[in-house]
């Protein structure tokens, strides 16, 4: 028996998300919900299974050896969810371009599968590559083995289970209408209790560390987990109708209501999709070319930049509008400042490039990395660009604002996720390599064509439609209708849906690849894990 | 500084600290003072509580996501003013829980859509979009002639945004359900109750063609004809708007 207070704590989390499921399948008050109980009480089963069995095992394991377990899991769960978030991304640019694909029915119109693309994307394909990814880094960079014998496991599921349901959700009705914090209170509780099983498990396992120094992978990586933390208990402040409903009223409303929803919309940007993708970034490209980065101080001044400057600029997604001025000004200065830290860790992963150029032409994974860094660098100039407010005037309530997100989204993060992955899988699976390099190569090129066509497309159909909007004829008035400005988007929206149909292919032909690697032969020899890369400086 | 950040770079526990200190100041310093200082939202004339069927139009209109491709918030720019109307004040969303802003016009502003359009041209193009204006690319709503609206959870509905801070009386809470009915059925002879409880300007008649019953049809174009209406934008003084 192995009774040990992590296996008590995650017994009773697994037991209330039992109790609230049972609850929600006997009184719940709409289907949505009812279905919503019994997933959690599915899958809190599953969890109470495997903690009975996990006691059952007496004494844990030996602690000399990494725990890799999550990680492949982790992996698996990242490119299925990338794959369905891709395919709604695409299904939904094709239903702009030809709205009779809505069905006109209730769970497949554009605005109730829009968030399912946007969590599927940003919560199941983001997510699960952080968590799979911060899971290696910090037991190699600490030379430790990942802490807990079941609470890893739980955090894994029930993060999984949020984001089901919450993509189940939105079809069926059940939404905040917030954007990028949409799923309702009982998912953001969920979502609360295993936030705060990865900040323990993550510290424990720095706890643990053999290395004297907190590598700085690891620095973003814990301030994406805490500042998260902080956003999302605020951000979703709500009362619920009722114990049994799936519906609840956000505590704040209008001016201050929408202040704190861009303050976490900005920077799940800054810290979800930022951070922590920098945080693999600062493990994967060093290990992949073999050479240290770059400059330790420009790590420094980047990431304490990033930590202090990003939360100031959540204003600029409300320009003009009825937020007090002195807070739009200050959000505007505050990201155009935040351009340094930014273009800082750009520079310092070009700088580690540099002496090993050779690689980007040979090994794909790296290319990838490569072009995520450039992407990086662009989307943060467009971003800091785009707070201008002169220049918001143009871009806001456009597609130039979904361009600049992709250009983030498909460049930036899914690229340094495809690179690190076709590093990783070989590693965690203790294989020679990849399948196919040369399908890995063929992923590149199709993500890259598919996400320059969709951000090209979207820049110009942003452009034009702001422009149409504000050109007046010589008496003053509007030369053109609303609808005529719809009427102009149609060839960009077509185009805009080729090219995330491209890269939808392209993540295919990489989950394919990343699947025959996985059922391929193991290595002959075990691998010898050398020793981290010391930081510069130490 | 590098040798103090060496020693930070030990110590989980301080790093954790220090990022939390870092990271807090930002929205200290930008959100909480929208909640003190007091003409952050302005004080106008006209702004009321939504009536029940208009918050149940809200509801079907954050549940149905249409802020993924409208906005509810007309800037202070020319074109904005010139095409939607008066700018959006702070007042006029102080009691959407949550905020319906938007971020993106895939389709146009809805902010002062109120009054704009009959009902009759709202439930066709709820319906249909592209049988009344052509070249639309709006998914199509006509599902929601054919569902009835559930006034079980009214009272609750009313009373969770009482608790946020909706000013709600007791009465509004527990006849929320006929006060809902009142205001869809042109018929209804106690009129002057609603007029009484939510002022003047409540639209009282049956939205969607439908008498027989309250559809969630009656609800939606309920909402959409109240938005921006609430305030009378041409009485306001240019010393109310300071901010």
């Amino acid at each position: 028996m192995n009774l040990s207070l992590e296996n008590i704590v995650g017994f009773f989390g697994t037991l209330l998300v039992a109790f609230a499921g049972v609850v929600f399948v006997t009184s719940g008050d709409s289907n949505g919900i009812v279905t919503h109980g019994w997933m959690m009480l599915l899958v809190a089963g599953f969890g109470v299974k495997f903690l009975l069995e996990s006691i059952q095992d007496g004494e844990p394991e030996a602690v000399l050896e990494y725990d890799d377990r999550i990680v492949r899991l982790g992996i698996l769960f990242c490119f299925a969810w990338g794959i369905v978030g891709f395919f709604v991304g695409d299904w939904l640019a094709w239903q702009l371009a030809y709205p009779a694909l809505n069905g006109d029915m209730p769970w497949t119109n554009f605005g109730r599968l829009r968030p399912v693309h946007t969590t599927a994307v940003i919560f199941g394909f983001g997510g699960n590559a952080l968590i799979a990814t911060s899971f290696y880094v910090v037991q190699r960079t600490c030379r430790a083995r990942l802490v807990g014998h079941t609470l890893p496991w739980l955090v894994f599921g029930g993060y999984n289970l949020f984001v089901l349901l919450a993509a189940t959700g939105y079809p069926l009705g059940i939404t905040q209408s917030r954007e990028y914090a949409e799923p309702e209170w009982y998912a953001d509780l969920l979502l609360t209790l295993v936030w705060v099983g990865y900040f323990v498990t993550f510290m424990r396992t720095l706890a643990r560390r053999a290395e004297p120094h907190i590598y700085v992978a690891n620095w973003y990586y814990l301030s994406f987990i805490v500042v998260i933390a902080m956003l999302h208990i605020v951000n979703n402040l709500a009362i619920p109708l009722s114990w049994s409903g799936d519906k609840s009223y956000a505590l704040f409303a209008g001016v201050q209501d929408a202040m704190t929803q861009w303050w976490y919309g900005h920077n799940a940007v800054g810290f979800f999709l930022t951070t922590g993708f920098l945080g693999m970034l600062y493990y994967f490209l060093p290990k992949a070319i073999n050479r240290p980065i770059y400059s330790y101080r420009m790590s420094i001044v980047s990431f304490w930049g990033i930590t202090f400057l990003y939360l100031w600029a959540g204003s600029h997604h409300l320009h003009y509008t009825a937020l007090p001025d002195w807070v739009q000004m200050l959000g505007m200065t505050m990201s155009i400042i935040l351009l340094v830290p930014s273009w800082a860790s750009v520079f310092n992963g070009i700088l580690t490039l540099n002496g090993a150029w050779d690689k980007v032409r040979t090994d794909p994974a790296v290319r990838f990395m490569m072009v995520a860094i450039l992407f990086y660098g662009l989307s943060t100039f467009e971003g800091s660009f785009m707070a201008i407010r002169p220049v918001n005037a143009l871009s806001h309530y456009t597609d130039w604002t979904v361009g600049h997100v992709h250009a983030g989204a498909l460049g930036w993060i899914a690229f340094i996720t495809f690179g690190a992955m076709y590093k990783l899988v070989p590693w965690v699976w203790n294989r020679e390599g990849i399948y196919s390099l040369r399908l890995e190569a063929w992923h590149f090129w199709l993500a890259l064509s598919g996400a320059l066509i969709y951000v090209g497309a979207m820049w110009n159909s942003g452009i034009t439609q702001s422009l149409m909007w504000q050109t007046y004829d010589g008496d003053g008035n509007f030369l053109y209708s609303f609808m005529d400005t719809v009427d102009a988007m149609h060839g960009y929206y077509v185009a805009r849906a080729i090219g995330g149909l491209l890269y939808f292919i392209g993540a295919c032909i990489g989950a394919y690849n990343i699947y025959m690697t996985v059922s391929g032969p193991a290595m002959q020899t075990a691998s010898v894990d050398p020793a981290p890369l010391a930081v510069p400086g130490e | 500084m590098l040798e103090k950040h060496q020693k930070l770079e030990r110590n989980s526990l301080a790093f954790t600290v220090m990022i939390l200190i870092v990271a807090s100041i930002g929205g200290l310093v930008e959100i909480a003072p929208l909640f003190t200082i007091e003409n952050t939202v302005e004080k106008v004339e006209g702004m009321r509580p939504y009536t029940p069927l208009e918050q149940v139009g809200r509801d079907i209109y954050i549940r149905e996501g249409c802020y993924a491709c409208h906005s509810q918030m007309i800037r202070t720019l020319r074109s904005d003013v010139e095409r939607y109307g008066h700018f959006s004040l702070a007042a006029e969303s102080m009691y959407d829980h949550p905020f319906q802003w938007g971020s993106k016009r895939t389709g146009p502003d809805l902010a002062r859509i109120g009054g704009k359009y009959s009902d009759a041209w709202h439930v066709a193009h709820l319906k249909a979009p592209r049988e009344v204006v052509e070249g639309s690319v709006m998914p199509g709503y006509a599902f929601l002639a054919e569902t009835t609206v559930d006034t079980q959870k009214l009272p609750y509905v009313l009373r969770a945004l009482s608790r946020v801070g909706v000013p709600y009386t007791e009465t509004q809470i527990k006849d929320a359900a006929r006060d809902l009915a009142r205001q869809a059925d042109a018929e209804a002879e106690d009129e002057d109750v609603l007029t009484e409880r939510y002022g003047d300007k409540v639209n009282i008649r049956d939205f969607d063609g439908d008498p027989k019953r309250v559809t969630e049809m009656d609800a939606l174009v309920a909402y959409l004809q109240v938005l921006g209406t609430l305030v009378d934008t041409k009485t306001l003084k240019s010393g109310d708007l300071v901010r």
